[in-house]
């Protein structure tokens, strides 16, 4: 996924450059006005939560499968079902269509994070900065690593004895991940 | 014609035809909720002193627009079929949402830009609006719109519930790329993180180069502090792009040289295709129009003169022409647009027919700057899909029954 990821900066940086010259509102800007404050590093950290593809962000910490399978009973299954399939929020769990990717032709199948999700770092980031809906960003980063070791392990992507962590979690390639393109309209008469 | 169910429109229509008041009384829509409390009607306005001024204006009672929630709790629709012009009033703006709106303190409001940057800055809303500013007319649509028009479609649909996730408004705040000069953008540097300070703490990733383009970090909206709903105190807006990157409440930015993936922008906002992919970063609105005048539940009283209106939009410039046909399809004819035209932009067109009786199906289509005309339904069926999602800039229809009943899509 790299390489796709590659492929869409080039098509991005390639659509368009002429940076800086519309950054002046006025002829006669400075070069900068010295508005603001230098950030701190307290700064940075207190607020620096994502989480990349290649694991960058990851806190120290692990969680297994029975660790979030408990987590989850207790703070999830309320919106999203005992088993993760049953709602009423977002179901998470499901492989369905076992194979293809007919989401596009088929409203019928339910895009999941076992069928349609193509970064398994991307749940930690989601589960962290905005999970449980009625209490976001109050777990504990082995919370977290548990619970994404849950929903993998749901998904039939990970076995039960895994332990999630940040040297694991970016190494684990999810179903869909080569289903991905980036955006091909550019405007014109062509329907895309 | 003081009867509070005769519509604004209505009213219009009297005076451009020379149709009844009589039967324009079957036009209404319903439109004053029944709880309005009505102030004491003199019989003669002339003949009694008025209000005094107020300190905060207030819509007549007569006048009841309101938004409709939608979904799961998250949305709420604006009444795209009772607004005049281009502009939509900040308090009937669209709202999405994805974990409530949130009161943030504008003292303690703080942006953070770091990352691929020489000098990592905290910009409070003092210091933003210090910088030299700017104001334009934008529109903002929901990549979401119109879905209830693509795939289930019903008859009882108003303008209002198909593509009421769009609005346009004057936004007024700093360009982003003044703010990324101030920090020096590191070179190597293609994409940014966009964070909210929301408890969905929503993050979008974007390509530098829109921040080069027009993106800004927006404080105003028709002349006045962004609403709660719409960023309060500083979002982030980007002229053209999909509403969901337009990241509100923005607290943070973080300069990259590869996209995050965040949630947003990989298991929601990707459009799954017919070919066996899912697009990501499907940022553009294409060009789009939906006539919002006669449309459902509007029932037209008589045949004779009536004025078709509607809004035309492109997230990829200006509209160039807007085409309506009166007859299913079989002949277009050029709308007028009304001045002034603007790019990524809400542009009010205006149609003059004269509806000889019987049934028809009344149509628009835009085209923008690029070329780009609004696809059939089937044509954008075909090319992405039954399944897919997000973007659905189909033409869209309104069938006028012979009684004059209208409803939406192409069957009667």
């Amino acid at each position: 996924m790299r390489g796709t990821v590659a492929r869409l900066v080039l098509a991005l940086v390639a659509a368009g450059c002429g940076r800086g010259d519309r950054a002046a509102v006025h002829t006669g800007s400075p070069a900068r006005f010295g508005f603001g404050r230098a950030a701190t590093t307290a700064d940075v950290s207190a607020w620096d939560i994502d989480v990349t593809p290649d694991g960058t962000g990851l806190p120290p910490g692990k969680g297994t499968v029975p660790q979030g399978a408990a987590i989850y009973a207790r703070k999830c299954a309320a919106c999203h079902g005992p088993t993760g399939t049953e709602g009423p929020s977002d179901r998470l769990v499901g492989r369905e269509p076992r194979e293809g990717f007919p989401f596009g032709r088929d409203p019928r199948f339910v895009r999941t994070v076992g069928n349609y999700w193509p970064y398994a770092t991307t749940l930690y980031d989601y589960v962290n900065r905005a999970m449980p809906f009625d209490k976001p960003g109050s777990l504990t980063p082995d919370e977290v690593y548990g619970l994404v070791a849950f929903l993998l392990w749901r998904n039939e992507i990970v076995a039960d004895t895994t332990v999630i962590n940040a040297h694991t979690l970016p190494q684990v390639v999810m179903p869909a991940h080569d289903r991905f393109v980036p955006d091909n309209r550019r405007g014109g008469p062509e329907i895309h | 014609m003081a009867d509070a169910s005769i519509s604004r429109r209505t009213l219009l229509a009297s005076a451009a035809s020379a149709v009844g008041a009589h039967a324009l009384s079957r036009v209404g829509r319903a439109q004053v909720p029944a709880q309005a409390t009505h102030p004491v009607v003199p019989p003669d306005p002339t003949k009694v002193p008025g209000s005094p001024p107020s300190q905060l204006g207030q819509r007549s009672v007569f006048e009841q627009p309101r938004r409709i929630p939608i979904g799961n709790g998250h949305s709420s629709v604006a009444p795209i079929q009772d607004l005049y012009g281009i502009v939509t009033p900040a308090d009937l703006h669209f709202e999405r949402h994805h974990a409530g709106v949130p009161v943030i303190d504008p003292q303690r409001y703080k942006l953070l830009i770091h990352g691929m940057v020489e000098r990592p800055q905290v910009f409070d809303l003092d210091a933003l609006k210090r910088f030299p500013a700017v104001s334009r007319m934008h529109f903002l649509e929901c990549s979401g719109n119109g879905t209830p028009s693509y795939r289930g479609i019903r008859p009882n649909l108003s303008p209002q519930l198909i593509d009421g996730l769009t609005s346009t408004s004057e936004w007024s705040g700093v360009p982003l790329a003044v703010l990324f000069r101030e920090v020096g953008v590191k070179p190597g540097a293609t994409w940014f993180l966009a964070e909210g300070d929301d408890a969905a703490v929503m993050t979008r990733s974007i390509p530098i180069d829109k921040a080069w383009d027009d993106a800004l970090i927006a404080y105003g909206q028709n002349g006045e502090a962004l609403r709660p709903e719409q960023g309060y105190p500083a979002r982030l807006f980007l002229p053209g792009w999909e509403g969901n990157a337009n990241v509100k409440w923005i607290r943070r930015i973080e300069i990259a040289d590869r996209p995050f993936m965040t949630r947003e922008e990989t298991s929601k906002y990707s459009d799954p295709l017919a070919d066996g992919t899912a697009r990501l970063f499907s940022f553009v609105m294409d060009a789009k129009s939906i006539i919002t005048f006669p449309a459902y539940p509007v029932t037209l009283p008589d045949r004779g003169w009536w004025e078709i209106s509607g809004i035309a939009w492109s997230g990829r410039g200006r509209i160039t022409r807007v085409e309506v046909s009166t007859d299913g399809g079989k002949r277009w004819e050029a709308a007028e647009l009304q001045q002034p035209v603007l790019p990524k932009c809400h542009t009010r067109f205006r149609y003059l027919w004269n509806w000889p009786g019987g049934a028809t199906t009344l149509l628009s289509r835009a085209v923008d700057e690029t070329g780009y005309v609004q696809p059939t339904l089937e044509h954008l069926q075909t090319a992405r899909g039954l399944g897919t999602a997000y973007h659905f800039n189909h033409i869209r229809a309104w069938r006028v029954q012979s009684d004059g009943a209208v409803t939406f899509g192409l069957e009667g």
